[in-house]
């Protein structure tokens, strides 16, 4: 770790004016990737803007249209809501299958989704359930948001502070856990939209979060498990490393799905 | 009167300390004038040095010292030595190319240390190295055992042809050739035993000091056996007085042989001590363990069972190539050869066996012995052989391996070791019971009906542990014995300091061997203190690895009680006024046979130290005994594992849905602590064959697999709970009659799991580790071979 300045944010906006005040500056959420970043030396901020204090990126609030976050909510936080338990379980359940219990007491969504890994479980969560991420500045939907591996639309100096996700009829994720990091070596979120409309979204099988066109189609014309066994995603362009080859990666995104429509209508 | 201790399940007296966080690691210390060191290494594979400059970074702030290859060079110190000579089948001696502390000339893996950087604080130590440049000129790399032995692959030292150490044979080649001519049968396999990265939850770590005022030397070090380090360091490579050298091996938090070693860091910051006339600290981060710690296992391996028509095992044969890495560290040729091919006769009467062994230099960090060293991949080769061969010849596993099991003892193999004793078939009638093996059957079709696949293996290991005899050991070509030494130091009031040689680093030494004390004595395990670690404390050790602790260690303390007692004897017959042939010694009190006069331990403890007219011809005050125990057989632990796993065919996930252990320990002097030492190879040895893998990139010979985040160690939930029993058949030759149990699990288990894999998967030929995808894909094979 190189040497840097250690600051806190009171809220949101004290955290935008901080964080353009010194060209290299950078949020602190849970720290769960930063620090270690800094520590290999791989990160050197001048500034470190902890975010822990603003009481404005906090927050659970559940109403009829859905669930919006804060962006400091911690995983566990999420992971043990009974209000998301009860109004949105796939988020509780996929909070809940993050990283280990340290991680999940530190880490954040909103930390986890402006990192944007390509591994990461969040991002499916966002793009499956058509979320929209608000930032200090705007409003982006989720379709707009995740733009390559590690690239987000937020533009320098913008936060987020906060997630809303609308309440499907049904959906489920599925993880297949990489053995060695048990982040995600395919994660599946399949849902059924309030209006009927189906989005599969894959994490940790490319090179960022992406949807399935054909699952989308065969499920909004039948939600059963067979609509999705036999279609096969192609290969081309899939993660390839020591723990899966691009094939094993490709057969696993139609395994994770059928399973997760099983579980979606269990 | 105090109770028998042995054969007790006492709870380990040292836990308290290591789990209230009251443990003193090396890295807890910090000594006055503290300074930290961070070494450059090499970022590439393989490469020649230009230069090294470190005048930028000995302008950084709080700089104390960098030292590079050309200050160790200049300082005229030799490289590290290895401990154990092996000879050729050429009968030339090994290559034994230098092994600098500081590369000179080259490096030879990712990691290989060029300098060292030392300042007031770690941070500055971090920020100058960045500063020290080194101009590298690159050169192709090899990492793989049988790459590097191929015409034209790059030479990892310069003169040492093809990267050749050695190549070595056991058994009788002639003998094996011609049984092999008359068989019914034969199976042939071809194995890798993967690498291992052994990963102790503490890191390596140093602290040196020097003292001006006596010229002396203390090197606080996480290691093994320190006094094996200080008399290396001494000997060999510094040429430093031994007795102006400490070395404490405090707390240390795991080692599974990993720090058995002599390394390089050690030496270095030792050296460098007196250089700057401070104290300085290194502990590895783990990126440094995974790039430096030496590595396990590593070996290609083609094996040949012939059989007759019934199923007899005729011979085997088998050929090896072991990754040595780029130095031979301190234990390295002996693993692969005499902690190897003399374990494959595994607890079969094969009589003719012929094994040679080729020792291969590679661009990867060192490989030396891992928690079973060279048992483990005996162990593998004979148990999947022996499994395949019952598969192909359509006969029950078990009933094979009975049909071949030694049955009459002392057994001589054909491969120099001498069997004392053991019962195979009783712990293989035990696993069978515990396992259930009759209701596999049902089981298997029950899992059927939900498209997973059931399979069932076997292991039935044989282990050579106590290492070693050193009249065998010698023979074999160790460069030392390997006895082990013992003190007890008898205090006025009865209370008892016990040093002993060996060193505990998880292993409840401090519990176990107070149990024997106690027990011997007849007084209170309270009353008992086990010390260890410390050259200034205790007189002499070997350390601990080879499962020898208390076979070896735990012996040459009884042999020390015993000349305690004998003491005890002469002073009781002064006080009670008795012959010396009268006295007896029984639950702490020496008595004249056949009266009810008696002194009890203490007080004839307390006159040894207050004497009244002692008769000084005959008996010295005092009571304070140490001996020496070099044992005159190796230990041989056996028993059978039985695993029971369902694949997913879908995914290619494994669950291990039983896991069965029986083992034959000899006599068990804590039954609470050796079923922990069963657990934790057992999940040593299921990690291996399940995840783990250290793996280098064959094209840029960097370490794939150098973070948590690729290599894969196992967790708790990847484990079944474990069923496991004993079956005891004392050792012949040591008087505590113990086996040792520390690399049984790991020794046993990763082919019991293999076997039932294959089982599952219905193949022959699967390799370690078995993980998802790996099993997924042979899957897709099988099926695109039976769909063509
Ligand atoms: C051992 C381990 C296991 C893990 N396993 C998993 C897993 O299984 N699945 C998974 O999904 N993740 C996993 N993670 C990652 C973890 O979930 C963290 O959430 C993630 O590292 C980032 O969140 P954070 O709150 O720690 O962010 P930080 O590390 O603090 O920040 C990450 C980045 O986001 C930026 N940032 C933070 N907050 C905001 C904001 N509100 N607006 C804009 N930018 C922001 C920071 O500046 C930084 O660049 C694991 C991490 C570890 C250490």
């Amino acid at each position: 770790m190189y040497a840097f300045r250690y600051q806190t944010a009171s809220s949101a906006a004290d955290a935008a004016s901080r964080l353009a005040a010194h060209e290299d500056a950078k949020l602190l959420a849970g720290g769960q990737t930063m620090i270690a970043s800094m520590k290999l030396r791989l990160a050197s901020p001048s500034d470190l803007i902890d975010l822990a204090g603003a009481a404005d990126l906090r927050g659970i609030t559940v109403d009829a249209r859905g669930v919006t976050l804060g962006a400091m909510s911690r995983h566990a936080e999420v992971a043990r809501s009974a209000e998301v338990q009860k109004a949105l379980p796939v988020l509780a359940k996929l909070a809940g299958g993050i990283g280990d219990r340290m991680v999940r007491n530190m880490g954040t969504m909103g930390g986890s989704v402006a990192n944007n890994d390509p591994a990461a479980d969040y991002p499916a969560a966002v793009l499956g359930l058509n979320a929209t991420v608000t930032t200090t500045t705007r409003s982006i939907a989720a379709d707009d948001f995740f733009l390559g591996m590690y690239e987000t639309a937020l533009q320098p100096g913008e936060i987020i502070t906060s997630i809303s996700f609308p309440i499907p009829k049904r959906a489920a994720y599925m993880k297949f856990k990489n053995p060695a990091s048990r982040y995600a070596m395919v994660g599946v979120l399949v849902a059924q939209l309030a209006d009927g409309s189906v989005r599969v979204a894959v994490t940790g099988a490319g090179p960022v979060v992406f949807r399935v066109a054909a699952m989308e189609k065969a499920l909004e014309a039948s939600f059963t498990p067979a609509a999705v066994a036999s279609i096969k995603v192609p290969a081309d362009g899939l993660n390839a490393d020591i723990h899966a080859q691009a094939d094993y990666r490709a057969h696993l995104i139609t395994v994770m799905a059928k399973r997760a429509v099983e579980a979606a209508l269990a | 009167m105090a109770t028998p201790y042995i054969g007790v399940p006492v709870q380990r007296r040292e836990d308290l300390r290591f789990l209230t966080g009251a443990g003193n690691y090396t890295d807890d210390l910090t000594l006055p004038g503290q300074t930290h060191a961070v070494f450059v290494r090499s970022p590439h594979a393989h490469a020649r040095i230009r230069s090294v400059k470190t005048a930028a970074a000995a302008r950084a702030p709080g700089v104390v010292g960098i030292f590079t290859g050309e200050d160790v060079a200049a300082a005229r110190i030799n490289g590290l030595p290895c401990g154990w000579l092996i000879h050729g089948t050429d009968g030339q001696p090994m290559k034994e190319p230098a092994h600098p502390i500081l590369a000179q000339g080259k490096v030879r893996h990712a990691g290989d240390p060029v300098a060292v950087v030392i300042a007031e604080s770690l941070a500055q130590a971090r920020d100058a190295a960045e500063r020290v440049e080194v101009d590298y000129d690159l050169l192709p790399s090899v990492v793989d055992s049988v790459e590097a032995l191929k015409p034209g692959a790059p030479l990892v030292h310069d003169d040492v042809a093809a990267n050749r150490c050695y190549t070595w044979a056991i058994g009788d080649k002639a003998a094996t050739d011609a049984a092999f001519a008359s068989a019914a049968h034969v199976t042939t396999l071809e194995f890798q035993n993967n690498r291992l990265i052994p990963n102790p939850i503490e890191p390596r770590a140093v602290n040196a000091t020097y003292s001006r005022a006596d010229d002396s030397y203390t090197l606080h070090v996480s290691n093994q056996n320190p006094h094996v380090e200080r008399l290396l360091m001494c000997a060999f490579v510094l040429g430093l007085p031994e007795h102006k050298v400490r070395v404490v091996a405090p707390d240390v938090g795991g080692g599974f042989g990993s720090k058995i070693y002599l390394y390089a860091e050690d030496v270095v910051l030792t050296w460098a001590s007196k250089k700057v006339n401070r104290p300085i600290k290194w502990t590895a981060e783990r990126s440094e363990s995974f790039l430096t710690d030496a590595h396990g296992r590593d070996h290609h391996t083609r094996a040949q069972l012939a059989l007759d028509r019934d199923g007899r095992f005729l011979a085997l044969r088998v050929d090896t190539k072991a990754n040595m890495g780029a130095y031979l560290s301190t234990f390295a040729s002996a693993v692969p050869t005499i902690l190897y091919a003399t374990l494959l006769a595994g607890q079969y009467a094969t009589p003719h066996i012929h094994c040679e062994v080729t020792a291969v230099f590679t661009n990867t960090a060192p490989v030396d012995a891992y928690r079973g060293a060279g048992r483990p991949e005996a162990t593998y080769v004979v148990e999947r052989i022996v499994e395949a061969a019952a598969r192909e010849m359509k006969i029950d596993p078990a009933a094979l391996r009975r049909r071949n099991f030694i049955r009459s003892f002392p057994y001589q193999t054909p491969v120099a070791l001498l069997y004392d004793t053991g019962d195979y078939e009783a712990t293989l009638d035990r696993a069978i019971e515990m396992a259930d093996v009759a209701g596999f059957p049902a089981r298997r079709a029950e899992a059927a009906r939900r498209g997973k696949l059931r399979g069932l293996g076997y292991a039935c290991y044989i282990e050579a542990c106590g290492i070693a005899p050193s009249s065998v050991a010698g023979s074999l070509g160790a460069r030392a014995g390997l006895f082990e030494a013992g003190e007890v130091r008898v205090h006025p009031t009865g209370k008892v300091t016990v040093f002993t040689g060996s060193h505990a680093h998880g292993q409840g030494h401090e519990t176990t061997f107070a149990q024997v004390v106690a027990d011997r004595l007849g007084i209170s395990m309270d009353d008992v203190e086990i010390v260890h670690g410390d050259t200034s404390k205790v007189l002499f050790g070997m350390g601990t690895y080879g499962s020898r602790s208390l076979a070896v260690g735990g012996t040459a303390i009884v042999k020390a009680l015993d000349k305690v007692v004998a003491k005890g004897r002469k002073i009781a017959a002064h006080l009670l006024e008795a012959a010396e042939s009268d006295i007896e010694f029984a639950d702490g009190q020496f008595r004249v046979a056949g009266t009810d006069r008696s002194k009890a331990f203490a007080e004839i403890a307390l006159t040894a130290y207050v004497p009244h007219n002692f008769p000084h011809d005959k008996l010295e005050p005092g009571l304070n005994e140490n001996a020496f125990y070099d044992p005159s057989n190796f230990t041989f632990p056996a028993g059978t594992y039985v695993c029971e796993v369902e694949v997913d065919p879908e995914t290619g996930i494994v669950r291990i849905e039983r896991f069965v252990a029986v083992d034959d320990f000899g006599n068990i002097i804590n039954p609470m602590i050796v079923e922990g030492q069963v657990h934790g190879g057992l999940v040593q040895g299921l990690g291996q064959a399940m995840n783990e893998c250290g793996i280098y990139d064959s094209g840029s010979g960097q370490l794939t697999t150098g973070t948590f985040l690729d290599y894969c160690m196992p967790r708790a939930d990847d484990m079944p709970s474990f069923q496991v029993d004993t079956r005891s058949t004392p050792c012949t030759h040591n008087p505590l009659g113990v086996k040792g149990c520390g690399e049984a699990g790991a020794i046993g288990s990763p082919p019991a799991l293999m076997n039932a894999i294959t089982d599952a998967l219905g193949v022959a030929d699967f390799a370690m580790p078995a993980t998802p995808q790996r099993v997924w894909a042979t899957l897709q094979q099988a099926q695109r071979k039976q769909a063509a």
